[in-house]
């Protein structure tokens, strides 16, 4: 397990091949599809106005996506009427419903890891290539073990999009992940989606 | 007079959201044992027991998404289903309020959470079935968002596949599902499989399938030997937990035949991830047992 410190550098980024397990440790955000679509339709692409608050979140957050972490996470978080929130679920979403944005996110911010599961494809492969950067996947479903590595949750923006859609800062340590796509092109997701479609093929050939 | 039951409603809740049954850990723990020493499917197993027994211990969530809450009610003759609705909706409620369950129900247009897990007369999912005798059973599921959406609904016969109107033809649909779902919805995963039925009856009969324990034997012989070779085959793929590879694909299958209209030949796919979050609740007079 390499024990790895955020913001990350692009040498120790460089450094990581498929298959390696990463502890984390740091500051990083939750994002997902709402805040995927906000991100890009007023900052990227600017189709939209920015309005109310959404600057002054922009300015907030993007120092902390310079060489930083997005995690597709929505979790269950206590302390919601009082503002001492606390993590109490918090494991990783199907991040694939992002792949028509997170290369742009990522070029964007300068993110390096994006964290999630199930893996991404061609164009977020690209991105992590580019940036460079590499996609990290979380144990789905293993929502405890996760909130308990969330030290504290420094802050919470876009509190309109819902609680599972809201951008959380969180300080979290020994945060466990795999690498299964890094800046090299490698993608362990397509490697087993093509041994397993042959292997497909053989079983419907058979009856 | 019926009783308030919604205290015994949030207990259902909170143990099917924070306490996985039995028979799907007993299968997990088997499935840790399989897969390579130090490999990424052993290590995902490993968090997975872990993160099952801390969500115990603490009673939190398992997962973060909670799922569609979904309950069968299997109530006797005299029961008012008006009351019975209103109590598990207030629990529901009370249970999105302490933390068991995340704020999950938005609006389909403009996205706008409710923010207590109630919506309109589907969410949560409610079933009510009138039964002989005087004992009033309640089974819930929870069933998370990310394995629902590798769900599939085949119309056979299929040529892409090769699969015809029989039970091979089954198979063949149901190991592309798998395929298609790779680690998309938390393998290693259940399958439900409904055979026939119309569009809508055939999905809710995949589901319903699943209420099953993990450990029984189909009655129908044909259909048990299916859901071997289902399971078997599926895990010959290599997909993995959590589609790292490995031996584990798919913890177990069952299947159910739903009548059908001559035209039709439905085969719907349910796929439950290894959160596999169901509980059951009997009461009988005044005692009240869980499962």
């Amino acid at each position: 397990m390499k024990a790895i410190d955020i913001p990350i550098s692009d040498d120790i980024i460089r450094s990581l091949r498929v298959g390696d397990p990463v502890a984390l440790s740091g500051v990083m955000l939750t994002g997902r599809d709402a805040v995927h679509k906000w991100m890009i339709e007023t900052f990227i692409h600017r189709t939209r106005e920015p309005q109310d608050d959404d600057q002054e979140i922009y300015r907030a957050i993007k120092p902390l996506l310079d060489g930083g972490i997005i995690y597709h996470c929505g979790p269950v978080v206590s302390g919601l009427e009082t503002e001492e929130y606390q993590f109490v679920a918090a494991g990783p979403t199907t991040s694939i419903r992002e792949e028509p944005y997170q290369g742009d996110v990522m070029a964007h911010f300068n993110i390096k890891g994006v964290i999630g599961k199930g893996g991404m494809g061609p164009k977020t492969l690209q991105a992590c290539q580019e940036v460079p950067g590499v996609y990290l996947h979380a144990i789905g479903g293993a929502a405890s073990l996760i909130a308990k590595s969330v030290q504290r949750v420094l802050g919470v923006y876009k509190m309109d999009f819902g609680v599972p859609e809201a951008i959380w800062v969180i300080e979290v340590k020994d945060f466990p992940v795999v690498v299964t796509m890094d800046a090299h092109g490698n993608s362990l997701h397509q490697e087993v989606t093509d041994s397993s479609k042959s292997i497909l093929d053989r079983l419907l050939a058979v009856s | 007079m019926q009783p308030d039951l919604t205290k015994q409603f949030l207990e259902l809740v909170r143990l099917a959201a924070t306490d996985l049954p039995p028979d799907v850990e007993a299968k997990l723990r088997q499935a840790a044992k399989q897969e390579e020493p130090g490999s990424a499917a052993q290590g995902a197993l490993e968090a997975i027991l872990k993160n099952v027994e801390m969500a115990r211990e603490d009673s939190t969530p398992i997962c973060q998404d909670t799922g569609t809450p979904i309950f069968y009610v299997f109530y006797p003759e005299g029961w008012s289903t008006i009351k019975l609705r209103k109590q598990i909706e207030n629990a529901v409620a009370e249970a999105t309020a302490r933390a068991y369950l995340r704020p999950n129900a938005v609006n389909a247009l403009t996205g706008k959470n409710t923010g207590n897990n109630l919506g309109d007369k589907h969410y949560p999912s409610i079933h009510f079935e009138e039964v002989e005798g005087d004992t009033l059973m309640v089974d819930l599921m929870l069933k998370g968002g990310g394995c629902e959406n590798v769900g599939a609904q085949y119309a056979l016969p299929n040529s892409k596949l090769g699969a015809g109107r029989d039970l091979e033809g089954v198979r063949k649909v149901a190991l592309d599902a798998v395929f298609q779902a790779q680690g998309k919805g938390c393998a290693p995963g259940i399958l439900g499989i409904a055979i026939g039925g119309d569009r809508g009856s055939s999905y809710y009969g995949s589901k319903e399938v699943l209420f099953r324990k993990l450990d029984d034997t189909n009655q129908d012989a044909e259909l048990a030997d299916m859901e071997e070779r289902l399971t078997n085959e599926s895990n010959e793929m290599g997909i993995g937990p959590m589609g790292f590879g490995g031996k584990t694909t798919v913890l177990g299958t069952k299947i159910t035949g739903l009548h059908r209209l001559p035209a039709s030949y439905f085969v719907s796919v349910t796929y439950m991830c290894w959160a596999y979050r169901r509980r059951r609740m009997t009461v009988q007079g005044s005692e009240v047992s869980y499962e």
